[in-house]
């Protein structure tokens, strides 16, 4: 069976949340496993070490992942070389898988520009804040994609209240109407701050709004990493290659939660009680796959205990590289409002030099 | 000398497109009606059966993934010349506008520039209905990372629109509407840009100086015309991209003249007149012999037609408006 031709409301599963198999394992190698495992790991412990920055004030505001690394990383897991992804602001687990350094991730959220600039060899779109804006941006890149031949996929990643969004209508219609080479993954972790899911539309399934656009909807058990690999793996080959009836874009819903909050200025217990956390929290992706790594022989406490260390020496030199990088040069704010300096910004930069001739940089720092 | 071909100003338009999408295959234009209608103004017209589909897009009705689609295909490296039918149906798409299409290049530190065109007419006098004469400009003009066009010839409106899809960074480019068809000029066959950011003077003069852009860049002249016939000679600037503005030639016609009259028919309030007004009381202060008149529209929401009249400054309140700085004596 077609893994689109089934209820909207019937999720991909691979792994229970013991770790047994209950659907079709995808065809990955042994490292391919453990790479999902480790990049899981790697989202887990970024994610902590961040909020605990934050609480010490090393980092700004922070949006926090635990609980959805099992559809970051297995969707990002999927994708080939030359595909790009295009997310929201929480998908930093998805974009490490892409390559990105995690220190960028840090210097972003630290106030940096620089934090922003994926490295040019890195297919990752700058974060866009406003909820649902990068979806047409999704779309028009993977329009681009098809005029030229290329095969590149973009996979567009965004929320449950995203799909409220004006933005997310338009693009997943451009996309139909177009046939774009695009994957909408929607992390629906239940809350959109403290909206819940229910509260933001009448529809039975998010997935099911695919009807609407003439495409493919799926629905995922976002908290099974591989369940979310093989169907993110099959609206990539799907997108590239359609069969004659079927569109090239796929609607994914990864059904998923986030165990913290928004971003560290958000407190979730004044709209969620303690019992619903928990029982997510059975759901976690990471034991998950271990248990089944386990069982297969892939994984034993020592390469366990590899992984872990690995990991966090990852993290501690992200941290550490980020909090070396000193404060921009006041010309950053400058230098890329557009591709030549206009006279204008030049005199404007000149005042700030000016001032800090005469009396530092403590005129502006205030120190 | 080239072959020229005498054209209205929608004309250079589409012969703008054409040109630019003959010359660079990356050049895509998309919007409502511009495909096989040939655009409703018939700026688009013929594009479609010559280039194909492909690259001349009817899209569906949606202003915002209009432009969010053209900012990820410009991410991208291509070209896109997205098409807003009228430029009071931006405002859908304005947060693509403001937050990526502005921004993309600095939120990216220069990973990303955005080498798209978003054209829309714009501006009053056609007895249109509501919401298709207004004139916002000044919303453009005061974000940071746009850059803002508005021709006011046929001439400058081939070579402006070339340059604003060749230019690296993301322009809007606002097409005065009303002289859409008002008068022809001879304009070269050959490809060609006139630099954004520069203005051109429409008529020299000693006793003041006139800022002005887009299609009231006509009643300004006829204004100055009947002036002249008095003795009071005006120079006239044509803007022609109201952001980044022509600094040194606003600034150098104000020192040659003391005097000065800005007219657009934009509201007045923080218009673009309220930044020219600064620009000169911040660099030419004391050559400055009487307050700097702005001649605008009313700052009061664009009226059904019956009363646009009212609201348009006309060739007789320009004059006038012109006429009160120049007698003004301290």
């Amino acid at each position: 069976m077609n893994v689109f031709d089934r209820a909207y409301d019937d999720p991909v599963r691979v792994l229970d949340e013991d770790g047994t198999v209950v659907g079709d394992v995808p065809d990955l190698e042994e490292d391919e496993l453990v790479g999902i495992y480790r990049d899981m790991r790697l989202a887990r412990h970024f994610d902590g070490r961040a909020v605990s920055l934050q609480r010490q004030g090393r980092i700004g505001t922070y949006p926090p992942l635990s609980g959805q690394e099992g559809a970051q990383v297995g969707s990002a897991a999927a994708l080939g070389e030359d595909d790009w992804i295009v997310p929201s602001y929480r998908e930093h687990g998805a974009a490490f898988v892409r390559g990105l350094p995690p220190e960028k991730t840090l210097l972003y959220w630290m106030g940096h520009g620089d934090g922003a600039r994926p490295p040019d060899d890195v297919n990752v779109f700058p974060i866009a804040v406003p909820i649902a804006s990068q979806v047409p941006h999704a779309v028009g890149g993977a329009w681009a994609s098809k005029l030229r031949g290329d095969d590149d996929v973009f996979v567009c990643y965004f929320g449950d209240g995203a799909t409220s969004e004006g933005d997310f209508h338009e693009g997943c219609n451009f996309a139909g109407v177009f046939d774009t080479p695009t994957v909408f993954f929607c992390n629906n972790n239940g809350w959109a701050i403290s909206v819940p899911r229910e509260r933001q539309t009448r529809s039975a399934t998010l997935a099911g709004k695919a009807e609407a656009y003439g495409f493919d909807g799926v629905q995922v058990d976002g908290m099974d990493p591989l369940a979310v690999y093989a169907v993110t793996e099959a609206a990539l080959e799907k997108a590239r290659d359609p069969p004659e009836d079927r569109l090239r874009p796929t609607l994914i819903e990864a059904v998923q939660y986030r165990f913290g909050a928004h971003t560290t200025a958000d407190d979730p217990t004044v709209y969620r009680d303690d019992d619903e956390v928990e029982r997510w929290r059975r759901k976690d992706p990471i034991p998950r796959l271990e248990r089944y790594l386990r069982s297969e022989g892939v994984l034993d406490d020592d390469r366990v205990d590899r992984i872990e260390a690995e990991v966090e020496t990852r993290v501690a030199d992200a941290i550490e590289a980020a909090e070396s990088v000193p404060r921009p040069a006041p010309k950053e704010l400058f230098a890329h409002a557009y591709a030549e300096l206009p006279p204008e910004l030049e005199a404007q930069y000149a005042e700030v030099e000016t001032l800090r001739e005469e009396r530092g940089d403590a005129a502006f720092l205030g120190e | 000398m080239s072959d020229t071909r005498n054209l209205t100003l929608v004309q250079a338009v589409r012969d703008g497109l054409h040109t630019e999408l003959r010359e660079d295959d990356d050049v895509v234009v998309l919007g409502q009606d511009v495909g096989k209608n040939g655009g409703v103004f018939r700026a688009t017209e013929g594009l479609y059966e010559e280039f194909g589909g492909d690259r001349v897009v009817d899209t569906p009705l949606a202003e915002s993934a209009i432009v969010g689609c053209a900012v990820g295909m410009a991410a991208m490296g291509m070209r896109p010349v997205p098409e807003i039918q009228f430029s009071g149906f931006m405002y859908p798409g304005y947060d693509q506008i403001v937050s990526h299409m502005a921004r993309f290049r600095a939120r990216s530190r220069g990973r990303f520039t955005l080498p798209m065109t978003l054209r829309a007419p714009y501006g009053g006098g056609i007895r249109a209905p509501e919401h298709h004469s207004e004139s916002k400009e000044a919303f453009y003009a005061h974000e940071a990372g746009l850059k803002v066009v508005i021709p006011s010839t046929p001439r400058d409106t081939k070579g402006l629109l070339a340059a604003s899809i060749r230019d690296p960074d993301p322009v809007i480019f606002l097409e005065p509407k009303l002289i859409y068809r008002a008068f022809r000029e001879d304009v070269p066959e050959e490809p060609y840009t006139v630099p954004i950011g520069e203005a051109a003077t429409r008529r020299e003069g000693d006793d003041v100086a006139v800022f002005t852009y887009g299609a009231m860049t006509r009643p300004t002249l006829e204004a100055a015309e009947t002036l002249a016939e008095e003795g009071i000679e005006c120079e006239v600037l044509d803007l022609r991209t109201v952001s980044p503005l022509d600094r040194e030639a606003i600034v150098d016609a104000f020192e040659r003249t003391g005097r000065a009259a800005v007219v657009h028919e934009a509201p007045r309030t923080a218009g673009l007149a309220a930044e020219i007004t600064a620009i000169l009381q911040e660099e030419a202060l004391l050559y400055q012999e009487a307050p700097i008149e702005r001649i605008t529209g009313f700052d009061v929401p664009y009226p059904l037609y019956a009363l646009e009249d009212y609201y348009l400054p006309s060739a007789t309140r320009i004059e006038e408006g012109i006429r009160e700085t120049v007698e003004y004596e301290p």
